[in-house]
């Protein structure tokens, strides 16, 4: 007889879980005008409000002294699993006489970019993050390439 | 108020008083076939546009909103585009089933229109065997399948088309069962005289329990056997591209997608008249003032009603559930559906030989 508890047991917890998921989707289909999660781009681009976490591209950060966190140790170099990122170091020399690994050049194709946010994740600095920009398109791939530190950026003083 | 009974008859009459009654009946045949083209046309926009905008409705999504007023006329728009579309044979294909399984699909579709009830006494043929009439006939539809399959000369299309024939073969079985529940319950094969024995109440109410699991396997079950998701083994895109008709492309593959729809119709207008009264309105009691209001409703829209609100049913199913594996399937229908419809159809017996019925 256990067998046939079974049976009959398979068959109820069927009907209730088809039933809970029937039930989800009815409410999801009474509820489609209050709630949406189209976007209607083109068309809402003046109002478009991303999420917070929206992951467009990579930016480095820069303040209104036009410093910027990289101490260019390379870690998000490192951690990009497929060759996006190339950043090319420097020496500053300061003046006591002490040579400083710095940022010279932090360059970013876009175009092998697939947004996993590995980057950000392994820098130490919090000098980049991900923009909320996605309209990528350009006619020349070179464009794709980008220098990301401003001209005559500098590191913020006290970042180590 | 001009019923659809009344515009038939007056066809009929100024026809037989123009004609001989031969030409006349030919050219009856002639309007059938020009208005069962015209409902196919039309429920083939309506049911794929209601199918996009109810799952865009269960996924909090918009749906088609480009073409036209709220995009009603997408489907318009798709249906010109697979029209002007070149209806291409590829080379290794067995060129006379290539061509031909598509309109197999096609007329089984329209044949199993034959005995269907649209509103009270319209209908094209009361045959009196209409219940068998229409299971034997929706049975043909896996041949126009495992031809198109077969036809194609391609791995994946005949995978498909084997699957939906093992689907099909299994699950008619359970929705046979189904028909019968009623068919003992009411004594008759004859359409008419099944939707004349709910005048007092449908058989959803008045057969109670064998009815209502009844009810339940033949929804399961039609589900099956119009390939649509859940069960879709038939296209299983994910696997196998789309199944029977990946070969087919522009006007051939349309008619395929069309004749799924129709079928879909059709066996929601059977549900329909078998089990929710077909174009009887809802009555309780007897000589209530709500029966009266009910009955000024005309009979077309409640069996269009009734119909719709099925196939927005098997819609539901469609958005909800995950798809079964071909052994769940098949497990399903042999485990589960099969017993359990043998013992409804005794129950039914029983019941119907005590009158335990209302």
């Amino acid at each position: 007889m256990a067998f046939l508890k079974k049976y009959f047991s398979n068959i109820f917890q069927a009907i209730r879980s088809l039933t809970t998921g029937m039930r989800i989707t009815a409410g999801y289909a009474l509820r489609h005008g209050k709630e949406k999660i189209t976007q209607q781009y083109p068309d809402n681009k003046k109002t478009l409000v991303l999420p917070e976490r929206f992951r467009g591209e990579v930016v480095l950060t820069h303040d209104e002294n036009n410093e910027h966190a990289c101490t260019g140790c390379t870690a998000c170099e490192l951690a990009c699993p497929n060759g996006t990122i190339k950043i090319i170091t420097k020496f500053d020399v300061s003046p006591e006489g002490k040579k400083k690994k710095a940022l010279d050049t932090f360059i970013y194709h876009l175009e092998l970019c697939t947004m996993c946010n590995l980057c950000i994740e392994a820098c130490p600095t919090n000098a980049i993050r991900m923009a909320q920009t996605f309209e990528h398109s350009v006619f020349d791939r070179n464009k794709l390439t980008k220098k990301l530190n401003n001209p005559g950026s500098k590191i913020r003083e006290g970042v180590e | 108020m001009p019923s659809l009974e009344h515009i038939a008859n007056l066809v009929h009459d100024w026809l037989n008083a123009q004609f001989s009654p031969g030409l006349a009946l030919f050219f009856e045949f002639f309007i059938i076939g020009v208005l069962i083209i015209g409902l196919f046309s039309i429920l083939g926009l309506v049911l794929i546009m209601m199918e996009r905008k109810v799952s865009a409705w269960m996924q909090l999504r918009l749906g088609p909103n480009r073409v036209g007023p709220k995009g009603m006329f997408q489907t318009v728009a798709d249906t010109v585009k697979l029209i002007v579309k070149e209806g291409m044979t590829p080379d290794g294909v067995d060129k006379l089933l290539f061509n031909l399984a598509p309109f197999i699909v096609m007329i089984v579709a329209m044949v199993i229109m034959a005995p269907l009830m649209f509103a009270k006494n319209f209908q094209i043929w009361d045959i009196n065997i209409g219940v068998f009439f229409i299971t034997a006939i929706s049975s043909l539809s896996v041949i126009g399948i495992l031809m198109a399959g077969w036809a194609s000369n391609n791995k994946y299309s005949l995978l498909g088309a084997m699957r939906s024939g093992a689907q099909i073969v299994s699950y008619e079985l359970s929705a046979g069962f189904a028909l019968l529940t009623i068919v003992i319950l009411t004594g008759d094969l004859k359409i008419s005289a099944i939707v004349n024995a709910q005048s007092d109440g449908w058989w959803i109410f008045k057969g109670h329990l064998p009815v209502w699991i009844a009810f339940v396997i033949f929804m399961i079950a039609v589900t099956a056997e119009t390939n649509r998701a859940p069960f879709d083994m038939a296209e299983a895109e994910s696997e196998l591209t789309a199944g029977f008709h990946t070969e087919y492309s522009g006007m051939k593959f349309a008619l395929f997608f069309l004749a799924e729809y129709v079928n879909i119709f059709v066996v929601c207008a059977l549900g329909a008249t078998l089990f929710l009264g077909g174009w009887q309105p809802l009555h309780f009691g007897t000589g209530t003032g709500f029966n009266r209001v009910m009955d000024y409703i005309p009979s077309s829209i409640w069996f269009a009603g009734k119909t719709f609100f099925l196939i927005f049913v098997i819609m539901w199913f469609r958005w909800t559930f995950p798809r079964l594996r071909i052994d769940q399937l098949l497990n399903l229908e042999w485990k589960y559906l099969l017993p359990i419809s043998m013992f409804n159809l005794l129950l039914a017996t029983l019941i119907t030989i005590m009158g335990w019925h209302f």
